[in-house]
């Protein structure tokens, strides 16, 4: 059964990455891109139906972790208090960028408001990937299974990292790549014009930087947490994660090229789940691994909630969820097709 | 300032700000609901230039509710890591489930909602405005679930390694506090969105202008504040505090300032309670009433905080007090104000009643003032726990996360929301100065269209 939770929540979580990485990867590759007022209109029409319901997927996959591993939930989220409430205030910020931009009319108002969406979400990224990279390099944990990391110390892994070093750095880098090229593809898919045109060459500038990265991933984390390899030893099953990494990164290149735009997205969608579902496979069944030799890691035994919680968050969840993929269907069925620029192409 | 305190006012300030904003989206929903569906009936196209106006004053609170609320869920981890370890294996159940049944639901039909009314039939947008409401009541009714359990903790059991277990799931969610609390609450929600609405329509009718607009809100907001006034005291009030004065006696008589155990007990109305001294200083009492309120006869005895050790008396208990007066009072106003407008309104001379449209203009913060003192008697007055009779407030904060840190993203908040505050007063003085008449006439590719 905590098995079970345990990939429910890495489910999750990689739905939110897939669903909100998205229109990250819109905001920060806005300035890029959308070059004049229309183009900026266009490129947050693309995500404006759509992005609140993406981030849900962030709040019911924490409160899925809360309620089925409280003691994860209660280490992790207050170790990582310092950068946590940073998140929330990018949080805020991005959510005030996104929809009060278009209530002014004045130039220097949306100028403001656009600054602010590419600041928040460049450095939501930066924090998701270094979150995540945080992850699988593992904490200091005290005896108390609690921890207070630093923001940084001396930039390096080791029994007692700061929440930025190196690795974390790179995992940030990554995903702030990841989900640019993510959010290209994207606008690609969504939109159409000059917008459409300059997302397919940042897409192309940003493909070979983002395979590069993701190879240097691979000995980076065997570097930071030299276990990370011994669930992929007794279970080969799990090298089926870095193959559909490398086939997705293939396909994403090849459908560029046929212009397939959906089956290019669906690939980078598949890349990402591919690369969070090799972290988990990493990990499992560890949820926080511990660089503190005195402390052994927190896994699924020791935080998972009773038996009842979980018996019973199954039917409900199950429900839940179906009820929500329902939504998405008929939201996204009916933000169909391509939005032009300047055009009424979704309500008024 | 020590570390528990800072923790305590630092989920204390975020979540009284976040509360702003769903009191008023939930009771709008319904109020929206009503415009549309007399829309639908009546085929009167006003009805829906009203529910537009009012969905984009619920939008810009949406947002600033959704932006506020995501604080909430991860603030139980960051600033309270002791109380969700050992208890987010019933509280998390309410709370994932208000992510996965509420937050999905509400953010598709929204947008759903605000942006598709053309591409929609009239009857679809009417089921994503009914869905919305449905959403946003749902939220509510979880999040009150979560309250309700550490109110007055039910359907558990301890396990071995000190964490709590829900044992009956129905008997969580059945928990007679929540409904009678739910109750309570939703009804405030629609008390303050009523209060808005009639605001809002008696200042245009005061300035003379969008008059046909100013007298479909104040009609609807004064009949809706009628009902939800009176069914705010009475029956949910009454039943709340009745069931309250069983299982949380200690609050009762903190939040009356009985010092003393009595027969016949009074009500204080008015006074300042001396917690040294253990008595009320200027007391405006009426003898017999309290013991008749909560005991139905006026020889009952109620019981005083002397008969409690004083380790159980809730911290801070002049604000407990005044909190609890604060909202009595304020409820107590509601029914007159509306009692005399919906009088005025039956008569047909409510909307020319310069004089009464003066006090529902400037009484739109009050029902602000009135929940938000209702939440802080329900929290203050279960304290000095943190889940009542299980576990202690001093016990359940991250005592890992010094005072210091704690400020710091206190401050934090503090910042973000002044700037929040300037933002929506900018953007709702802005739609209701354009007036319900003019946005529409304006829609086609302005504000929220546009996204």
């Amino acid at each position: 059964m905590g098995a079970l939770w345990y990939w429910i929540v890495a489910v999750m979580l990689a739905m939110y990455v897939v669903f909100d990485g998205f229109d990250l990867g819109v905001g920060i590759l806005m300035p890029f891109v959308a070059r004049c007022d229309e183009e900026r209109q266009q490129a947050l029409r693309s995500v404006g139906p759509v992005w609140d319901g993406n981030e849900v997927w962030l709040l019911a996959g924490g409160g899925t972790l809360f309620f089925a591993f409280p003691l994860v939930y209660a280490s992790s989220f207050s170790g990582f208090y310092m950068p946590l409430m940073i998140v929330l205030w990018l949080l805020i910020l991005r959510g005030l960028s996104i929809e009060l931009r278009s209530h002014f009319d004045d130039p220097l108002w949306r100028t403001f408001f656009d600054g602010l969406l590419v600041f928040s979400s460049v450095l939501l990224a930066i924090f998701f990937g270094a979150a995540l990279a945080n992850v699988v390099r593992g904490v200091s944990l005290g005896t108390d299974n609690y921890f207070y990391l630093p923001l940084w110390t001396n930039w390096r892994t080791g029994a007692f990292p700061g929440i930025l070093d190196w690795y974390t750095v790179l995992g940030g880098v990554m995903a702030l790549l990841a989900l640019s090229l993510h959010g290209a593809l994207y606008l690609c898919l969504k939109t159409e014009g000059d917008l459409a045109q300059r997302s397919r060459a940042a897409a192309g500038f940003l493909w070979p930087i983002v395979a590069l990265v993701t190879v240097l991933a691979i000995p980076a984390t065997v570097l930071a947490r030299p276990d990370s390899l011994a669930n992929y030893h007794q279970h080969p099953v799990a090298f089926l994660s870095p193959v559909f990494v490398v086939v997705s990164l293939v396909a994403i290149v090849i459908a560029q090229r046929k212009r397939a735009e959906l089956a290019a997205f669906l690939a980078s969608c598949l890349y990402l789940v591919a690369m969070l579902c090799g972290a988990a496979a990493g990990l499992f069944p560890v949820l926080l691994p511990s660089t503190n030799p005195a402390v052994p890691s927190i896994t699924i035994a020791e935080s998972v909630a009773g038996p009842h919680t979980l018996r019973v968050g199954l039917v409900w969840w199950t429900f839940g969820t179906l009820l929500a993929v329902m939504y998405f269907c008929i939201v996204y069925w009916l933000f169909r097709g391509k939005v032009a620029k300047r055009a009424e192409s979704y309500g008024h | 300032m020590d570390a528990l305190t800072l923790h305590r006012i630092h989920f204390a300030f975020t979540v009284t700000y976040h509360y702003l904003f769903p009191q008023l989206t939930m009771g709008l929903a319904l109020l929206i609901v009503i415009l549309k569906t007399m829309a639908l009936r009546t085929g009167s196209e006003k009805y829906n230039v009203a529910a537009r106006f009012w969905a984009k004053i619920f939008a810009i609170n949406f947002l600033l509710g959704v932006v506020t609320g995501i604080p909430m869920e991860f603030q139980f981890g960051t600033n309270w890591s002791e109380f969700s370890r050992r208890t987010g294996g019933v509280i998390g159940q309410p709370l994932a489930m208000e992510g996965v049944f509420s937050f999905f639901l509400e953010s598709s039909f929204l947008g759903l909602f605000l942006f598709g009314e053309k591409r929609l039939s009239k009857l679809a947008h009417w089921g994503a405005a009914f869905l919305v409401f449905v959403g946003s009541w749902i939220s509510g009714f979880f999040i009150i679930v979560t309250d309700a359990w550490m109110q007055h903790p039910v359907a558990y059991h301890l396990l071995p390694n000190g964490t709590y277990e829900v044992s009956s799931f129905w008997g969580l969610m059945m928990n007679p506090w929540a409904w009678l609390q739910y109750a309570h609450n939703m009804c405030g929600a629609v008390v303050t969105a009523a209060f808005v609405m009639s605001s809002v329509g008696a200042l245009y009718l005061l300035q003379g202008r969008e008059v046909q607009f100013g007298r479909i809100f104040l009609k609807l907001g004064v009949i809706t504040g009628v009902i939800a006034c009176i069914v705010q005291i009475f029956p949910t009030g009454d039943l709340h505090g009745k069931y309250m004065a069983k299982n949380q006696p200690i609050a009762i008589a903190a939040m009356e300032g009985q010092f003393h155990s009595q027969t016949g007990a009074p009500i204080v109305l008015m006074g300042q309670p001396d917690e040294e001294g253990q008595k009320i200083d200027n007391p405006i009492a009426v003898n017999d009433v309290l013991s008749f309120l909560i005991y139905g006869t006026t020889k009952a005895e109620v019981k005083g905080l002397d008969q409690y050790p004083k380790d159980l008396w809730p911290t801070t208990l002049p604000l407990l007090f005044y909190s609890y007066h604060i909202m009595a009072g304020l409820g107590t106003y509601f029914v007159a104000l509306m009692a005399v407008a919906g009088f005025l309104l039956w008569r047909g001379k409510l909307y020319t009643a310069r004089w009464l449209l003066w006090p529902i203009l400037l009484s739109f913060p009050l029902p602000y003032i009135a929940n938000t003192a209702g939440w802080m008697t329900a929290e203050i007055g279960r304290q000095p726990w943190l889940v009542y009779n299980l576990i202690r407030t001093s016990a359940g904060y991250s005592t890992h996360i010094g005072a210091g840190t704690s400020l710091f993203s206190l401050l934090g908040f503090l910042g973000m929301y002044t700037v929040l505050s300037i933002l929506w007063i900018l953007l709702v003085y802005h739609i209701i100065d354009k007036g319900p008449e003019t946005a529409e006439t304006l829609s086609e590719g302005s504000s929220l269209t546009d996204v």
